[in-house]
């Protein structure tokens, strides 16, 4: 079975927030909520870099583990999908996740936070039908054969999305085509797309 | 328009020399954009990594990464999302996450359960602490109706927190496999409404509760005494005590302290509308559990020592009257302030057929 994966290559980012809008329009979200959004380090500066975050569907997903009602659950495709139904809006799943994934529609007293919201892959969520489903989750293109809305759309293919193994393929070969030191961006020595920069420059 | 339409019958009466022309027309196309398709291919392998690197962003510093993960922004971080003013990672989440899970659940669940088993343990080696001498039926006024009543709400309310406080923290492992989603969902969401709006009652009584029996509960030098002798809960001794022995006063300042700790961090929980951040509510929810889980524990001794635990002390708290035996054995130095006020039954059954609460208030004495 895939495991599929989101990865931002921040190379390409030009943060032109087409994936934040895309994402809106496919799944209909609602007001006050942007599943998905861009984050620029040091904006303005030389060194700027742009990354578009959302729900990255871990394989230990925090929310999962912390979420009182037990709401989550991951499809086969290692996507992570949550219960409306069963959502009380504790906002537990917010203060665990890495990266700021959760969204409630409100911010009232006594916790009333409303249902949580976050990215679904495209891939919808638990409904007796499909309307259904699109009111609580947005669309399911993953059932059509579709990848994420925000992927597909992305103006400079910064923003992939499928088969982890799909995605690190792509990415590798990117890297070692740009052939140099900064062409896995992360400037991590540890990270393995930064060696596989290195080895490519190396070698010429 | 014009074109197209003129080109259309031209097209039509093609002859067998035209139509060869075509597939071979065809066939050097195909030809070109073969080779061109190997050109590129070519290029692409060809890519100048100066030339790459020229227009490359430059990639970010360890320190900028380590920057991100602490979670500090600078004046030039951006974020898309309205109103958000979250980092890029969140990584006090996964500490918080493995605090919750790992330690407060587990050893909540032991503190919880195990005082339960020690309780049972201890009532069936030693048993219920009974009066020694027989009762006098002279009764004593202990508690007025205001603070029964007083104690009965912050009691119930404590016992539906904690019921509904370790649904939301251990029900998912219980309930849900049990009832099945339908029954869960409606009952985790009704235990969250009840946990959330019945926690600020529950706050703002047990600060009024607190308040009204501080005089009682100030710590004596008898009190050290008390606690030496395990305050005589095992044999037939008793230990010097006033108005409130010192396990009582033991619980009173636990319920001072870590009571309103609990309801503090409570209201940074409850009401997430004044801009606290996601590290605020994770150190409020950590304190929140600690301490009511604590509480819940100690608790148990409270409600055992209160009832099942001690012949004569449960009537105080329904009642309002304690016999006069029971003050004597267990409070004697209050007994000592109040002895001279003890009242038969049907003195105590007029009083309460007055109906009016305050009349026996007048007497409160400590």
């Amino acid at each position: 079975m895939a495991q599929m994966k989101f990865m931002c290559d921040a190379e390409r980012c030009i943060e032109c927030n087409g994936c934040v809008t895309a994402c809106k329009n496919a799944n209909d979200v609602e007001w006050g909520i942007q599943r998905r959004r861009v984050v620029t380090l040091n904006d303005g500066e030389a060194d700027e870099m742009s990354i578009s975050v959302a729900c990255m569907h871990c394989d230990d997903a925090p929310c999962m583990a912390v979420c009182p009602t037990d709401c989550f659950y991951k499809t086969d495709d290692g996507i992570v999908l949550h219960d409306k139904d069963l959502c009380i809006g504790c906002g537990y799943c917010l203060y665990a996740c890495p990266f700021g994934a959760p969204q409630f529609p409100q911010q009232d007293a006594f916790g009333e936070r409303g249902k949580m919201d976050k990215c679904t892959f495209c891939a919808g969520g638990p409904a007796e039908s499909k309307e259904e489903e699109y009111e609580k989750y947005g669309s399911n293109r993953i059932a059509e054969g579709k990848l994420p809305l925000c992927a597909e759309m992305c103006s400079t293919k910064a923003l992939l999305a499928g088969d982890a193994q799909d995605v690190a393929d792509i990415f590798r070969q990117r890297v070692v085509h740009r052939g140099h030191k900064d062409g896995g961006w992360s400037n991590n020595p540890q990270a393995s797309a930064d060696n596989l920069a290195y080895d490519a420059a190396h070698k010429g | 328009m014009n074109l197209l339409t003129a080109q259309a019958p031209g097209g039509v009466p093609r002859s067998g020399k035209g139509l060869a022309l075509g597939i071979w027309r065809f066939m050097l196309v195909a030809l070109a954009l073969v080779l061109s398709l190997g050109f590129t291919q070519l290029a692409v392998a060809q890519a100048d990594p100066n030339r790459e690197m020229t227009t490359a962003a430059p990639g970010i510093t360890a320190d900028q990464w380590r920057q991100v993960r602490s979670g500090e922004t600078g004046p030039n971080y951006r974020d898309s999302r309205y109103a958000s003013d979250y980092n890029l990672i969140n990584s006090s989440g996964e500490t918080w996450r493995q605090i919750r899970n790992r330690w407060v659940s587990p050893f909540g669940l032991i503190a919880v359960f195990g005082m339960a088993g020690l309780i049972a343990l201890f009532y069936f080696i030693v048993g219920r602490k009974y009066l020694d001498e027989p009762r006098t039926e002279r009764k004593l006024l202990r508690w007025t109706l205001v603070k029964r009543a007083l104690h009965w709400t912050v009691a119930s309310l404590f016992i539906v927190l904690a019921l509904t406080g370790m649904t939301l923290l251990f029900g998912k492992f219980v309930f849900r496999p049990l009832f099945g989603d339908g029954v869960w969902a409606w009952m985790i969401a009704a235990t969250k409404v009840l946990h959330n709006y019945l926690g600020p009652i529950f706050g703002v009584l047990l600060v009024i509760l607190l308040v009204s029996l501080i005089k009682e509960n100030l710590p004596k030098k008898h009190d050290l005494v008390w606690f030496k002798k395990g305050g005589g809960m095992i044999g037939k001794q008793h230990v010097d005590a006033g108005f409130a022995n010192g396990g009582e006063k033991a619980w009173y300042w636990l319920l001072a302290t870590v009571g309103i700790l609990v309801i503090a961090s409570g209201f940074v929980l409850d009401f997430p509308n004044f801009d606290q951040g996601r590290d605020t509510m994770q150190w409020a929810n950590i304190i929140h559990a600690v301490g009511a889980l604590g509480l819940t524990a100690v608790s148990l001794g409270h409600i055992y020592i209160g009832t099942l635990g001690t012949e004569g002390a449960l009537e105080g708290m329904t009642t309002g009257y304690v016999d006069e035996t029971w003050a004597k054995e267990h409070h004697n130095l209050w007994y000592e302030e109040v002895k001279d006020q003890t009242l038969s039954e049907e003195e105590v059954a007029a009083r309460k057929s007055g109906g009016d609460s305050s009349a026996p208030s007048a007497t409160r004495t400590s």
